[in-house]
């Protein structure tokens, strides 16, 4: 059980869950001051999602939707993760995921290519972006938080300016892949039939692939060691002769290639426009740090936690519109991330237990036996 | 060209109460990335108390509690940052992000639960504060005069002589330098980091209300600040956490600003053609130049964004 406990996998799992439990209970609170009559009933709308409804074609339909926004979650988690094991923090996945976004929805409504150069050309775009702050970060001292966010608007305010001359006549939204570029829609290879969703494509096998990609790569090959050593000592990576200003840019373009390919997964399937007025960064990017943390910095942890991120957040408009609103959970979830910034000291403090714990047994023992001794 | 100069100097002012905000922080020895979300929860504060303002109280009355209203917000808020940081030792950059977007979020449910309490049928995020916005107005001819921007001049001078002609704030300083030595002279670096987050707290409170207050006479909660708080946070690093050079930071990027929202009525702008995202895009291409041109050798306090420990060395 000791032993059990010690397994930092374990810690993780525990300290996450911890998180969530204390986030919902928080959520719970100030529900009950809003309007303490439906506050149970509202939490549970909230964690339910898809399963409030009885109709099993319509659930299956609606854990559809959720799928579909999983897919993205999870490639701007795996961002903020593989940049976090080289100990960069990537803030700038928010941008990174714009202009996925924006290069996918050019390249499809502009210039008519199909899906594949379309995600191509996202992950291009995300990894120019993650470049610039790698390059930034390596050869110019520039804090990578800093460049991240500075980048993150101009990556927005860029995507509406491009975007601009796409969008519909009499709205602020670009215009519907299906009726200007459908060649550009990702196929479903059957999914769509699967859930009865025609929104299902084949972005959520494939982010689940990445992930597993992310991990064989982190854990198990020569490059992920230099990349993770790197991360752990910038100096002593380069006495040990690893190219650690490559190591950082090298990084940064994949972690910005990952949320760009983000980007087209959602906007791939036509199932949202870009708002070319849009003032504020979407929250994707950072919801993906809430992703990563919750996930327990684990690439496998992150595809179940980005999954229960956005099952909430769809579960949020379930709740009682005449008595709470919809932003219940974004509340939760930012409640959760919060939190997670205490996972290091839970683990400390779940350690420093565990230490003495078995201090007191091995005294325990010594005392034993010194009566012994005193008996012969 | 009155509206170009009236709306540099109230954006100038919002930048310029944050800036410092942020500046105190940092210099503490804690970044403070939730900048954004403590300007959501002063603005909060601050548009509460004038929604359940009397209708007969005195100008002086109204803006004297509005301002308290906003920097106890603020302040409040900012002890969420303190405690994770300073006293769990939590990713400064975690917790900053965290706060942004729950400052938004609470401020969204917050503000429609008091709605829909109000009025079963409202279900909308919006404060109105028409009447008592004219507390803070004053007409010059044409140009509308905002009290922030005396406050924020106050505000200036004030950060300047606290950081450099006080006991505290060298203090202060120290242990965004070297916290350790700090400590062994008998400075209590806690204190000192808590007491930067918490005036960071009380500015970025001010810049909130004042954010709202400058052009409209209701808010949108859902909306944010849209993204003032990071350019804060530029204006800060484009001053090189000095207050003096923060305040020419303010007063550059706020024209930038400025200019994306009335480049078209001024005659030679509005020929060159430029959309107004490009001026909202310029303060932040500026200071991505400007990093990547001095920070080998950075004004940044040494130590910020590293937890104080005790122990280390």
């Amino acid at each position: 059980m000791k032993k059990f406990l010690r397994n930092s996998a374990v810690q993780s799992l525990i300290a996450s869950l911890l998180c969530i439990l204390m986030g919902l209970l928080i959520g719970y609170i100030v529900l009950l001051f809003i309007n303490p009559a439906g506050a149970w009933d509202a939490i549970l709308d909230v964690l339910k999602n898809f399963l409030k409804t009885a109709m099993a074609a319509r659930r299956l339909k609606l854990l559809g939707a959720t799928l579909v926004r999983t897919a993205p979650l999870l490639m701007c988690g795996l961002s903020v993760l593989f940049a976090y094991k080289v100990g960069l923090f990537n803030i700038g996945a928010a941008g990174q995921y714009v202009a996925g976004v924006c290069a996918s929805l050019y390249a499809a409504l502009a210039w008519g290519w199909g899906w594949l150069p379309c995600v191509l050309f996202a992950i291009v775009a995300g990894a120019l972006l993650g470049m610039i702050v790698g390059f930034l970060k390596s050869y110019c001292n520039v804090n990578e938080v800093i460049s991240g966010i500075m980048l993150n608007w101009i990556a927005l305010y860029s995507s509406n300016m491009i975007l601009m001359t796409q969008k519909q006549e009499a709205s602020h939204y670009t215009l519907k892949l299906k009726e200007f570029a459908p060649q550009a829609i990702l196929p479903s290879a059957g999914l769509d039939k699967l859930f009865g969703y025609d929104k299902v494509s084949i972005a959520i096998p494939l982010a689940i692939v990445l992930a597993i990609i992310v991990h064989v790569v982190l854990n198990s090959t020569r490059f992920g060691y230099e990349l993770r050593a790197t991360g752990n000592n910038r100096n002593a990576a380069k006495y040990a002769g690893m190219a650690e200003k490559r190591n950082i840019i090298l990084t940064l373009i994949i972690s910005g290639g990952l949320a760009g390919i983000g980007g087209a997964m959602l906007y791939l399937t036509d199932i949202e426009q870009w708002s070319v007025t849009a003032t504020s960064v979407p929250g994707m990017g950072f919801n993906g740090i809430a992703a990563t943390f919750l996930g327990g910095l684990n690439p496998i942890g992150t595809i179940f936690s980005s999954f229960f991120i956005q099952h909430i957040t769809d579960g949020g408009p379930n709740v009682d519109t005449n008595l709470y609103c919809a932003q219940i959970s974004d509340l939760i979830t930012s409640i959760i991330i919060y939190l997670c910034g205490f996972v290091l000291f839970l683990k400390t403090a779940m350690n420093r237990g565990l230490d003495k714990s078995e201090e007191k047994k091995v005294q325990k023992a010594k005392a034993l036996a010194a009566e012994k001794g005193g008996e012969k | 060209m009155l509206l170009l100069l009236q709306y540099t100097l109230i954006f100038a002012s919002i930048l310029l109460l944050v800036a410092l905000g942020g500046c105190f922080s940092e210099h503490s020895g804690v970044i403070n990335l939730g900048l954004e979300g403590i300007m959501v929860i002063g603005a909060l504060g601050g548009a509460l108390m004038m929604r359940n303002m009397p209708a007969g109280a005195s100008a002086f009355v109204i803006v004297l509690l509005t301002l308290l209203a906003a920097i106890v917000f603020g302040m409040a808020y900012s002890a969420l940052l303190a405690v994770a940081c300073i006293n769990f030792k939590a990713d400064q950059t975690i917790v900053g992000t965290a706060l942004n977007m729950l400052g938004t979020a609470a401020a969204t449910v917050l503000v429609k639960a008091i709605n829909t309490a109000a009025d079963p049928n409202n279900h909308s995020a919006t404060i109105e504060y028409v009447e008592q916005k004219k507390a803070f107005i004053h007409y010059f001819g044409s140009f509308e005069f905002n009290w922030f921007m005396v406050i924020a001049v106050v505000i200036l001078v004030l950060a300047y002589l606290t950081l450099y002609k006080t006991k505290f704030g060298l203090r202060l300083m120290a242990c965004g330098e070297h916290p350790q030595a700090a400590s062994s002279v008998g400075i209590s670096v806690y204190k000192m980091r808590w007491s930067g987050v918490l005036i960071s707290g009380l500015l970025g409170g001010l810049g909130g209300i004042c954010y709202i207050l400058a052009g409209v006479s209701q808010w949108q909660f859902e909306y944010g600040v849209a993204g003032f708080g990071f350019l804060a946070l530029a204006v800060m690093i484009f001053g090189q956490w000095k207050p003096t050079r923060i305040a020419l930071a303010a007063l550059l990027f706020g024209l930038f600003r400025a200019l994306s929202n009335v480049y078209f009525g001024i005659s030679f702008l509005s020929a060159l053609n430029i959309p107004g995202t490009v001026y909202n895009m310029m303060p932040y291409i500026v200071s991505l130049i400007v990093l990547a041109l001095t920070s080998k050798k950075s004004r940044a306090p040494k130590a910020e964004g590293i937890p104080y420990d005790k122990g280390m060395r």
